[in-house]
């Protein structure tokens, strides 16, 4: 099963190292990891995919507790949030065939983004899914390149991220 | 009050009370030995940066206190990364710092550049590379509170050239704030009542308790606790001295060499309260079958060790001096005198064993002996190896900090040099680093480090020509073949030889001649009879001393449970 975390740690140069470092060095499978700058410019925050099983997750998230530079961490996991990722998909394909692929990620409200004489560029926003959904509809054409952002989620309605999931740390 | 970077750390170092460096001086780090050099603050000079950080590790489990190791960039750096892992493994609170070469430069392939902070990430408890002279004091105060607060460990300070040179003003903070570390502040007072319960409904408890007890300074309060409510107590290594070795109701250490007493005692308790010990795999055995009749109660201050290996009924995450002294007040007789008796036949039935004949001294006889001589009242140092088993098996520790022993990482080489940190700590206790022939070549070079320093440190080693364990080992789970653990093998011999004999030829080195050329003392034993009169020989004298004794060869340490049986399936030899 998939877990996500939302981690808030210092902004400080080789965070993301040590968060990644943590992780693999004691074997946990990360599936997508997203950082970026928050709205307090010395904190970071760190989203994350983690493969696993709950006694797994558990492991992970006091791991990464004992980090000095973490700050939170947030298993949004069962909590209602929105999440996103973006695809960047190029796609081999003939001029022949452009019009079909132009009526697939009209479907999926995605947007083509780069054209040249055999390929083109789908730029598509979503869950996790529905992205996939598309890169399989898009498959037939032929991928050339898949360029993905990894998971980024936030708490639903009024409440803060922090205040929304299992907190620690 | 305006200064160079590198005089700051001297003024931090002073203001954190440090009162002796280990370390080795090179070209980034020149700037903080200039000052450090116009300070009174001791500095212990070893011959490898290894020794070092090792001396600074015996150092800090002799004392409680926070050790301080200094090293240059690049080989200096790396040499101390063994030493790191070991600290690191067992909660030792040290402080690192070492040189870099200058800001600009890092990441070019500079002269004697190396990524200490990326190379030591998964040992260290935290780091830092200092870019601003200005972050200097604040760093120093925050490496030291990290170091020895929560679960102890190394916290490493890389300090670039020109940052250390660079001028900056030095206010040492008061108290440190960092929003991401806030070891332990917990309510436990349900727990604590919960698990009062289950002790009082229990009808076979038992203690089950580690180094985390000696690094919180909690040995009187598990003694009072478990000699008022009757329970009988098992140690790990680490452990060792936290609980009286002599005390009835100490049933020996645990696991893949502990007692047939403890081993039993695990597998029917039906309560086991773990303290300061994290389940480590050579305690456990196979997991499946460690204590499987039991409720757990795991106390401890690292959350990330609760329920990591085996699952936790209770947790209570604290420090094991305070939760115990809350325990204490709640504590009472309990009416379990069967399973204290059942134990106590166990411990009387299947005492720890060899046999000492007239011809060839044992291992374990070197080991009584010392502890009979100093009255138990020694400073232990181990390497790692059957050194390390017989010194935990035939020494009895009635006091903490006094059994110093590389137990997670399992480093040869420890030995020495933390004996050396615990002689420096304390100048008038006896000190004995109990050694095999092969771990002690490891740091031999500090010889030159305790003669200098006049520390009249004590090394025993059980010269049996073999790397022992690796041979007990193969003799044990590879049918007896003896593939590169004889240090005695040359390649005239044959290849596949497990058959010591007189013919073998002579070892290398000359212990004595070493020790002699160092300005030690050497003395050889080869008699049983010697061993009494060469220990106290080595204890009245007032140099560093190597006792080299010439053990039997083939000795194994018992008892053992194979790696991954079951902790009661106990070979006994």
């Amino acid at each position: 099963m998939d877990y996500t975390l939302s981690v808030l740690v210092e902004n400080h140069p080789g965070v993301l190292a040590k968060i990644s470092g943590l992780l693999s060095g004691r074997g946990f499978n990360i599936r997508s990891i997203a950082a970026g700058e928050t709205e307090d410019s010395t904190v970071t925050r760190i989203v994350m995919v983690m493969e696993g099983d709950d006694r797994i997750i558990d492991q992970v998230k006091k791991q990464l507790t004992r980090l000095v530079d973490v700050i939170r961490i947030t298993d949004l996991t069962d909590t209602p949030s929105v999440d996103r990722e973006l695809a960047l998909v190029k796609v081999s394909i003939a001029i022949s065939r452009r019009v079909e692929v132009f009526q697939i990620v009209d479907v999926f409200r995605g947007k083509v983004v780069d054209i040249a004489h055999n390929s083109l560029v789908v730029e598509v926003t979503g869950a996790t899914d529905k992205v996939e959904a598309l890169i399989e509809m898009l498959k037939p054409f032929g991928i050339k390149e898949i360029v993905r952002t990894g998971k980024i989620s936030i708490a639903r309605g009024e409440t803060v991220t922090e205040k929304g999931g299992e907190n620690r740390a | 009050m305006k200064m160079q970077g590198a005089k700051m750390v001297v003024e931090a170092l002073k203001r954190e009370g440090v009162e002796v460096i280990f370390g080795f001086p090179g070209g980034t780090i020149m700037p903080f030995f200039d000052f450090l050099h116009r300070e009174e603050i001791r500095m212990v000079l070893n011959r490898h940066e290894q020794g070092a950080v090792h001396a600074a590790d015996g150092y800090a489990r002799a004392t409680g206190r926070v050790g301080v190791c200094v090293a240059t960039s690049g080989p200096g750096a790396t040499n101390l990364v063994t030493g790191i892992a070991t600290a690191n493994m067992d909660s030792v609170p040290i402080v690192l710092i070492t040189g870099q070469v200058p800001v600009a430069m890092i990441g070019n392939d500079a002269f004697q550049e190396a990524d200490i902070i990326g190379i030591s990430r998964p040992i260290t408890k935290h780091s830092y590379l200092v870019r601003n002279v200005g972050d200097i004091p604040r760093i120093m105060k925050e490496a030291f509170h990290i170091a020895r607060t929560g679960r102890p460990g190394p916290v490493l300070i890389d300090l670039p050239k020109d940052v250390s040179v660079a001028v900056g003003d030095f206010t040492y903070p008061e108290r440190v704030s960092i929003r991401g570390y806030n070891p332990v502040v917990h309510d436990n007072s349900q727990q604590i009542k919960m698990t009062m319960e289950l002790v009082r409904s229990s009808k076979r408890p038992l203690i089950y308790a580690g180094g985390g007890v000696i690094i919180s300074e909690a040995s009187g309060e598990l003694t009072a606790l478990a000699r008022k409510m009757g329970i009988p107590v098992t140690l790990t290594l680490m452990g060792l001295g936290a609980f009286p070795g002599t005390d009835p109701l100490f049933l020996g250490m645990l696991g893949m060499h502990g007692t047939i007493a403890a081993n039993q005692a695990v597998c029917e308790c039906d309560l086991m309260i773990a303290i300061g010990a994290r389940f480590d795999d050579r305690v456990t055995g196979r997991l499946s079958e460690f204590a499987p009749k039991a409720k757990v109660v795991h106390i401890d201050i690292d959350p990330a060790s609760i329920s990591k290996n085996v699952v936790v009924d209770i947790p209570i995450i604290g420090d094991a001096r305070e939760i115990l002294q809350e325990m204490l007040n709640f504590a009472e007789p309990l009416p379990i005198d069967s399973w204290r008796e059942e134990l106590m036949e166990l411990k009387r039935k299947n005492p720890l064993t060899y046999h000492q004949d007239s011809a060839v001294i044992k291992p374990q006889y070197v080991v009584e002996k010392i502890y009979e001589v100093t009255g138990g009242e020694a400073i232990i140092t181990t390497e790692v190896g059957q050194n390390q088993m017989w010194a935990a098996h035939y020494f009895r520790y009635d006091r903490p900090r006094t059994f110093l022993s590389s137990g997670g990482l399992g480093t040869m080489g420890y030995g020495f040099p933390a004996a050396i940190g615990a002689q420096v700590a304390f100048p008038d206790r006896i000190v004995f680093d109990i050694a095999g022939d092969g771990s002690i070549q490891m740091k031999i070079q500090e010889l030159a480090t305790a003669v200098i320093n006049d520390l009249p440190v004590n090394i025993a080693i059980l010269n049996n020509g073999y790397l022992g364990m690796v041979r007990q080992w193969q003799e044990l789970f590879f049918e007896k073949a003896y593939a590169f653990s004889c240090l005695l093998q040359r390649p005239s011999c044959p290849r596949h030889c497990n058959n010591p004999n007189d013919e073998c030829p002579p070892y290398v080195p000359d212990f004595v001649k070493l020790a002699e050329a160092y300005g030690a003392m050497g003395i050889r034993v080869e008699h049983p009879e010697d061993v009494e009169g060469a220990v106290r020989e080595a204890i009245g004298s007032p140099k560093t001393v190597i006792l080299e004794f010439l053990v039997a060869r083939e000795e194994n340490v018992y008892p053992i449970v194979p790696a991954g049986a079951a902790i009661n399936e106990i070979m006994i030899g």
